[in-house]
């Protein structure tokens, strides 16, 4: 499965549609596996979704001493294996994104799988359907590239441990890796500024695609 | 009459209770029967979705990509919507209050006790004792059906209609300044703006899902100036956020007129050709230099030039705006002051150059075309046309002498309740004691009357105070058509059967007229019936329906009026090469500045002001029934930045009192820098205590009539020692 999610955090308007959304998928009953934060309320009204990035080698797997999580051909990590779980929450302590819930009514770890019941029949999603800003969204790499102006970066480092993901994040800059603590969301505070000149020159211009 | 009565015994019976899984559970094996093709009951996106219907049952939602304003796209309000549906709240029978219990009737009883009560009404206090209040999230057959039954079946002048709460300043400042109400432009026309200017819109938690097209602006390279006195999601995104004092737009707008003009960037050649009342115009605008706009708005001069230059410059550009202009004393001004700087860069009636107001309710569009306005007959014609009551009166059979002049505006109507001239009240599907300022004397009204219907499916806060509550029916029990915010007539299809005895809103009504004797006025069998009359009623007016089908509309996903004739396509872009006042030209109308109603002062120190979060619609009376939208945000909150909060020793989560000379509330405080020092700001959605309109102000604007709920003067005070639960969810949680 070439297609994937691609997650911009600029876009994100917190409506939680993605939420609502993801209940309605049968595989989960009711739970939503995707989740979106504040970033800090207190500051300004950012926010993110979070889903599972789909690690090429998932620490959430690696710890698992059940191997009871699973990534199957098309690089979909999926939810742990009723019978094999364990409840000891090894994959929810390790993964770097804080994505697996442990669910303490169904003694599961539960978390996205990337709508697999749909997309592995050509649907999208539900929550990258709805997303209204396309916040989030669902399709390939040669798909998105030229519809946004973001750039997708799918290599995160936390401290020493380097991390490749079947998910991108859009990215407003050169980047080619996200670094956490170096401050995504610094760079959209100190951005405004610059906008704002590189906005006339823009409007001045007028180089765009859309010109008719 | 019109007493509350055991106020906690009817909460308990009819909620708001929270509700929040499909019927028959959250279960992996759906036997689906049919997926029923409509759209959203909410905002005027009016997003397309598919319904997933089980044994009778709405079980579900999918999205829908064949409807090209949406393509799949829905805000949370729309994915949990279906659950309104079989929701325990829901009413199932007429109720007759009794010793202030609602009791069950049956419909012969209520329909009698209603019908000689109109009756005994009119006879002892004239025709114009009854009142009707509608609605604009009804269908647009629904709302036409409201202004007849008011005007030909009960004979009386006092109807007025929810959206006057909502785009009034809009439909006012539009017909002023085009001769039309309705957007200039598709929204498809978005993506091809170089620069948008978003003013009082925080179009991210209103009317989620026109990001869409935000975005592709963005996209295509083009910006945003964004004005608002927050920092919204949407002034979040935006290029430039000029944060104006709330109730200075007329300033602001000016000044951004001003730079325009001073840097040579108006378009003298369509100024000339297509417009009238410039060089007046021009002579005010010339007074608000960057300077005086700043030291009104608080705006810093060079964003206001910035904005100008940005504006000016760009080929193409839009401007939309929502209630943050409009909800004011000075709303028509507003709005007309934004349509100037459209107007003098010539930025309207081709693809990327227009303007739009973005509306609130789900048919707030089709809801204000075809009669229900206190001041307006069908397709868009006025009472107070000699010529258009004739024509109208022709096409009812009706004799002229017993069309009504004339009503009043809502707020205007509840004052006549409370003078004794009003003194019978029908409602339908509104929430006046959350949706209207001043909520303790709208109380009074409620309690002054003889006699109160209300027709609704839930039991909402303004029902409580009914003698009487008919069971309606939600938006997928029924069908008719809607039109969204750009001005495209949709069709809503009917997925299941409304539950137990509830009925539809058209056929208690019809009922009502037959019994009242009026019957020859009210010969429809089914809302097909009704469409096919305001085709009739509306050929020739200036929202002309003539040549729209329902078949048309499923054909084409929806077709834009006006559409005079079914061989031809609607009309999706406005003005292109002319307006509709007589002369085709348009209009400006130049301003001075004026404060609100209300200003700060030693007593009453903040500007409050009130507006909408993306989890709940209007007063709340469905969406603060669904689990799900509620969880994420429980309870109204009020906005208070830190420097302000700091000044009364307030911090985040403690509860203070918001005080203004109508009323007070308590609420917790969200200490956050997105709001200015000087103003502070709580969602309206819900009800008694927790109304954020016990403290608007009721101010009218003048023309359109629309209150002042967007600036007036307040003072808060802490609390001491009482914390609140979180208010909004800021972690990430496992959310069923
Ligand atoms: S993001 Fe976390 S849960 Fe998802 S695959 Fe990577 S390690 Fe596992
Ligand atoms: S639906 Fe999209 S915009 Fe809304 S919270 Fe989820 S990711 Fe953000
Ligand atoms: S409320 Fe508006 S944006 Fe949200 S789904 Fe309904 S129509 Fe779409």
């Amino acid at each position: 499965m070439k297609e994937t999610f691609f997650i911009d955090p600029q876009r994100c308007i917190g409506c939680r549609s993605c939420v609502a959304a993801c209940r309605e998928c049968s595989t989960h009953k009711g739970y939503s596996m995707i989740y979106v934060d504040y970033i800090d309320r207190g500051e300004s009204t950012a926010t993110m979704p979070t889903v599972c990035m789909h690690c090429t080698e998932p620490t959430c797997a690696l710890v698992c001493p059940a191997d009871a999580i699973k990534v199957n051909e098309d690089g979909v990590v999926m939810s742990a294996l009723k019978p094999r779980c364990l409840d000891c929450r090894n994959c929810v302590n390790a993964c770097p994104f804080g994505v697996p819930k442990y669910n303490s009514e169904m003694h599961l770890q539960m978390k996205c799988d990337m709508c697999y019941d749909r997309t592995s029949e050509g649907l999208k999603p539900m929550c990258a359907s709805v997303c209204p800003t396309g916040a989030l969204s669902f399709g390939t790499y040669e798909q998105i590239v030229p519809l946004r102006r973001t750039k997708p970066v799918n290599a995160h480092v936390f401290g020493n441990q380097k991390v490749e993901t079947k998910v991108y994040l859009m990215l407003p800059t050169d980047d080619t890796e996200v670094s956490i603590g170096c401050g995504v969301f610094e760079g959209r505070v100190t951005a405004q500024n610059e906008r704002e000149s590189w906005m006339e020159a823009q409007v001045e211009e007028s180089n765009k695609s859309n010109e008719f | 009459m019109g007493k509350v009565g055991k106020f906690q015994e009817i909460v308990d019976a009819f909620g708001p209770h929270l509700h929040d899984e499909p019927k028959g559970g959250w279960s992996a094996n759906r036997e689906i029967e049919a997926i029923v093709p409509t759209h959203c009951p909410y905002c005027a996106v009016q997003c397309g979705m598919n319904l997933l219907v089980e044994k009778g049952s709405v079980v579900g939602v999918e999205p829908r990509y064949d409807f090209p304003v949406n393509e799949g796209r829905l805000c949370p309000k729309g994915v949990t919507a279906y659950l309104q549906t079989h929701h325990p709240d829901r009413l199932h029978y007429p109720l007759i209050k009794r010793k202030g219990m609602f009791e069950r009737a049956t419909w012969e009883e209520a329909l009698n006790l209603i019908v000689s009560k109109f009756k005994e009404s009119q006879e002892k206090h004239g025709k114009d004792s009854i009142g009707v209040y509608s609605g604009s999230s009804l269908t647009t057959e629904k709302t036409y059906l409201m202004g007849k039954f008011a005007r030909a079946g009960l004979g009386t002048r006092y109807i007025d209609y929810n959206g006057r709460l909502c785009m009034v300043s809009a439909a006012a400042g539009n017909n002023k300044a085009f001769g039309v109400d309705r957007a200039a432009n598709p929204w498809s026309d978005i993506p091809f703006a170089d620069v948008l200017m978003i003013a009082g819109a925080n179009c991210a938690e209103t009317f989620p899902v026109l990001n869409k097209f935000l975005w592709e602006q963005r996209d295509n390279g083009g910006v945003w100036i964004v004005i608002d006195p927050r920092e919204t999601p949407t002034a979040r995104q935006g290029d430039l956020h000029l944060q104006l004092k709330p109730g200075t737009d007329v300033a602001l707008a000016n000044g951004i007129l001003n730079v325009i003009v001073n840097e040579g960037l108006i378009d003298e050649e369509f100024i000339r050709t297509r417009t009238n009342d410039w060089e007046a115009t021009k002579q005010i605008i010339l007074k608000y230099t960057p300077e005086v706009a700043a030291g009104i708005t608080g705006v810093p001069a060079e964003k206001i030039v910035k904005a100008g230059k940005v504006y000016g410059r760009a080929k193409t550009g839009m401007i939309l705006h929502a209630r943050g202009i409009e909800h004011h004393s000075h709303g028509v001004n507003n709005v007309l002051s934004y349509i100037n700087i459209v107007l003098a860069t010539g930025k309207i009636g081709s693809r990327g150059r227009g303007y739009g107001t973005i509306t609130g309710q789900g048919n707030g569009q089709g809801g204000r075309e075809h009669g229900q306005k206190a001041d307006q007959l069908p397709g868009q014609r006025s009472m107070l046309n000699p010529e258009h009551r004739k024509h109208i009166c022709g096409i009812w059979g009706l004799p002229e002498e017993e069309l009504p002049q004339a009503g009043v505006s809502v707020v205007e109507m509840f004052d006549k309740m409370r003078e004794g001239e009003i003194r019978t009240l029908l409602s339908l599907c509104n929430n006046v004691m959350v949706s209207l300022p001043d909520t303790n004397k709208v109380r009074e009204s409620l309690e002054s009357l003889d006699f109160y219907v209300h027709i609704d499916f839930f039991m909402s806060e303004s029902a409580r105070y009914a003698d009487v509550v008919l069971p309606g029916t939600s938006w997928c029990e029924d069908e008719g058509v809607t039109t969204n915010g750009e001005g495209r007539v949709l069709k809503i299809n009917k997925a299941i059967e409304p539950p137990a005895e509830a009925k539809p809103d058209w056929w208690i009504i019809r009922e009502i007229a037959h019994r009242m004797g009026r019957g020859k006025y009210f010969g429809f069998q089914t809302p097909r019936d009704l469409f096919e009359e305001i085709r009739v009623t509306s050929k020739g007016g200036t929202a002309d329906y003539a040549g729209i089908t329902w078949e048309r509309i499923e054909k084409e996903n929806g077709v834009f009026w006006p559409c005079p004739c079914e061989d031809k396509p609607g009309t999706e872009r406005l003005f292109e090469e002319r307006f509709y006042h007589p002369d085709g030209r348009a209009k400006f109308h130049g301003f001075e500045f004026a404060p609100a109603a209300e200003t700060p002062d030693d007593e009453y120190p903040l500007i409050f002001t009130s507006g909408r979060i993306v989890h709940q619609y209007l007063s709340g009376n469905q969406t603060r029934r669904i689990g799900f939208l509620v969880k994420q945000c429980p309870e109204p909150y009020v906005e208070i930045h830190p420097d302000t909060a700091a000044r009364y020793g307030i911090t985040d989560g403690e509860r203070v009192r918001v005080r203004s000379r109508r009323g007070s509330g308590e609420f917790p405080a969200l200490v956050v820098k997105t709001i200015r020092p000087d103003t502070i700001f709580i969602p309206y959605h819900w009800g008694e205590t927790q109304a954020a309109n016990q403290i608007t102000n009721p101010v009218l604007d003048p023309i359109s009539k629309i209150p002042e709920y967007k600036a007036c003067a307040a003072q808060i005070e802490k609390l001491s020692g009482e914390r609140s639960v979180v208010t909004q969810i800021t972690q990430s949680e496992v959310v069923k």
